[in-house]
């Protein structure tokens, strides 16, 4: 779909991927050591922890994979 | 902003993840407009999309905020027979636009569905369906536009002007800087960001369930009815399921009659895959949008079901919340995200919900601005002009288009009732164009005349049976064939009659009346068109490959949950 030095999508989608990992992950890791005093359900697991790393690592390979300089 | 009576807080993480989500699209917008510069550009995307962009975006077109929030409140109410919506609602038409009618459309190399009705049939027919299209499209646009402030007036508190404005503006900007180029391109990560954002609660309520079978286990108890879980067994009669539905109401009206007319002739998604670039790309893209609508129920029917085996309190339909307080069967959604996503997380959901909205509605309004442009601007008011004169007039109609769609929105909070008029309005439309697509497609002998008045027939047959029902309720017997269908199974029957008074009266009047030349109809029709052969592709690059292993699968799925 790319026109003449137009960035890939999947590049934006990795961008943004990456961003919302890490962000995700990082206020999980700082609920693990600062628990909120009311519990969800499920917090035992600490979903943010590694949905947040799942989609950092997904948002790395796609910002990595498309970067601008490897499409154009 | 108030902060009364919502259901859930956003920390100021969750804000952030807002916030950059808006900041992205808005880029996207900015950027492509360098590359957005001709007529074919803005309506078409440049007809440049590989098949897996066309097909992604085709499929989150339809993936609106309110299919999200509404078919889990669904999935709430009525069980796992909402997943017929996802399944036979929507594969089998999905493949048969991809393996057979999409070479009619690419070859004509028409602009729109309205546009192949001009070169099938003529003018009037065109015009009848762009009108009603344009119309239909922009009204519902603020129907969902309210429905989605309203929703997160309730979730968040935020005021529904601010909800309305702010994610309208957003659609407006980047879908008038880069047209469709624009929409498809936010639309493939809006999709991506709506699978991120909701997939983690199917995973987290089916460990708290116990499973699968500690979910059903689960809702049966709760419930003392074992229906909720059966997609199939429970259709023999009207009165054995939640829905009041009877199987032929969901073969004859739902898989062939809406799912075939929405799937194959709105343009809304069409247009999606007019955009391909080439025929296999074109034909592809349908096809892979099938795998993930058939993966669509994860993220939206199970945490309906979930909601129904591991929430406390029990939800209301949307009148007795109106009245009580009392969370609706449209908040299962939002209350699964407050039971386990933390801060970051809970933004991450919202945001899907938020980019399922503007999905939608940038889908409804790049088709509006097509069709305003190309169909009823430029036969009837300005047939010769410049391409730069139609892109400017296309990106005017985006903000018109948006603003028509404000409006509405206002009107619906005056008049609620209007929601329900039209929703019902809507699927007039759909029925019977399909009826005078496939006709036209597959049969050289239709008629010009025959395909005008067999729509306009279809469409006033619709109506009137929904004044009927509106005006003297014991018609329904009559209409969907029980006294006890609900409303869901009388759209499906009026559907279902109105698609076939569009077939009856176009084979009529088409026996009575003269059928254009063959020669006219070269790229058009069945058996009358040559296909373009794709050359000597691998067999796992053909089309119709991969559409048997998705039917097979279809097939399969649909037997495990029986």
């Amino acid at each position: 779909m790319h026109k003449p030095g137009m960035v890939s999508i999947w590049f934006f989608i990795g961008m943004i991927l990456l961003v919302y990992g890490a962000i995700i992950c990082a206020a999980g890791v700082y609920e693990l050591y600062n628990p909120p005093a009311t519990k969800l359900v499920l917090s035992n697991l600490h979903s943010g922890v590694w949905w947040g790393g799942f989609l950092f690592l997904v948002g790395l390979f796609y910002s990595i994979h498309f970067r601008p300089s490897k499409t154009k | 902003m108030t902060a009364t009576n919502r259901l859930l807080s956003l920390s100021s993480i969750d804000l952030i993840i807002v916030a950059l989500y808006f900041a992205v699209v808005l880029g996207i917008g900015f950027y492509l407009k360098r590359f957005t510069k001709t007529g074919e550009d803005f309506f078409l995307a440049g007809r440049n999309m590989t098949a897996w962009i066309a097909g992604l975006s085709f499929l989150a077109a339809n993936l609106g905020s309110l299919e999200l929030m509404g078919w889990a409140g669904s999935a709430y109410q009525y069980g796992i027979l909402a997943t017929h919506w996802y399944w036979i609602g929507a594969i089998p038409a999905m493949l048969f636009l991809g393996v057979i009618m999409m070479p009619f459309y690419y070859i004509s190399k028409t602009h729109s569905v309205p546009g192949y009705l001009k070169l099938r049939y003529n003018e009037p027919t065109r015009a009848l369906s762009a009108i009603s299209f344009g119309f239909m499209t922009v009204l519902m646009s603020g129907i969902n536009m309210f429905a989605m402030a309203k929703v997160m007036q309730v979730v968040l508190g935020w005021d529904i002007g601010f909800s309305i404005w702010m994610s309208s503006i957003t659609v407006a900007i980047y879908v008038t800087l880069g047209g469709l180029l624009s929409a498809i391109f936010n639309e493939v990560l809006q999709c991506i960001l709506i699978w991120a954002g909701a997939l983690l609660i199917p995973i987290l309520g089916l460990i708290e369930a116990g499973g699968w079978t500690g979910m059903v286990n689960k809702i049966a108890a709760r419930l003392h009815d074992p229906t909720y879980t059966h997609l199939w067994s429970t259709l023999g009669n009207f009165s054995d399921n939640p829905m009041g539905i009877h199987w032929t109401g969901i073969v004859f009206g739902l898989a062939w009659v809406i799912s075939f007319g929405y799937w194959t002739t709105d343009f809304l998604v069409v247009q999606r895959v007019l955009s391909a670039r080439d025929l296999r790309s074109a034909r592809m893209a349908p096809i892979i949008a099938s795998v993930f609508k058939m993966a669509v129920p994860i993220i939206v029917i199970l945490p309906g079901l979930l909601g129904l085996a591991v929430l406390p309190m029990k939800l209301v339909p949307e009148s007795q919340a109106a009245i009580t307080g009392q969370p609706s069967y449209n908040a299962v959604l939002p209350l699964m995200l407050a039971r386990y996503c933390g801060p970051g997380l809970l933004g991450l959901g919202i945001t899907a919900l938020i980019a399922g909205f503007m999905s939608g509605m940038a889908g409804n309004v790049s088709a509006f601005a097509t069709v305003w442009t190309y169909d009823i601007y430029k036969p009837m008011f300005r047939r010769q002009a410049s391409d730069a004169h139609y892109v400017s007039v296309g990106r005017w109609c985006t903000i018109l288009g948006v603003l028509v769609s404000i409006g509405t929105a206002y009107l619906v909070m005056q008049f609620a009732s209007i929601m329900d008029y039209v929703q019902a309005l809507f699927s007039f439309f759909i029925a019977p164009l399909f009826g005078t697509v496939i006709f036209g497609m597959m049969w050289k002998r239709t008629t010009p005349a025959a395909g005008f008045w067999g729509l306009l027939s279809g469409t006033l047959m619709s109506l009137v049976l929904y004044l009927w029902v509106k005006m003297d309720p014991s018609a329904l017997r009559y209409v969907a064939l029980s006294p006890h269908a609900k409303a869901l199974a009388e759209d499906m029957y009026r559907a279902l009659w109105s698609w076939t008074t569009c077939a009856v009266v176009t084979v009529a009047v088409s026996l009575m009346t003269k059928p254009k030349p063959v020669s006219e109809l070269e790229g058009l029709v069945y058996g009358v068109t040559k296909i373009p052969h794709e050359g000597p592709l691998p067999m796992w690059k053909q089309p119709v490959f991969w559409a048997s292993i998705v039917a097979v699968v279809f097939v399969i799925v649909n037997i495990i949950f029986w």
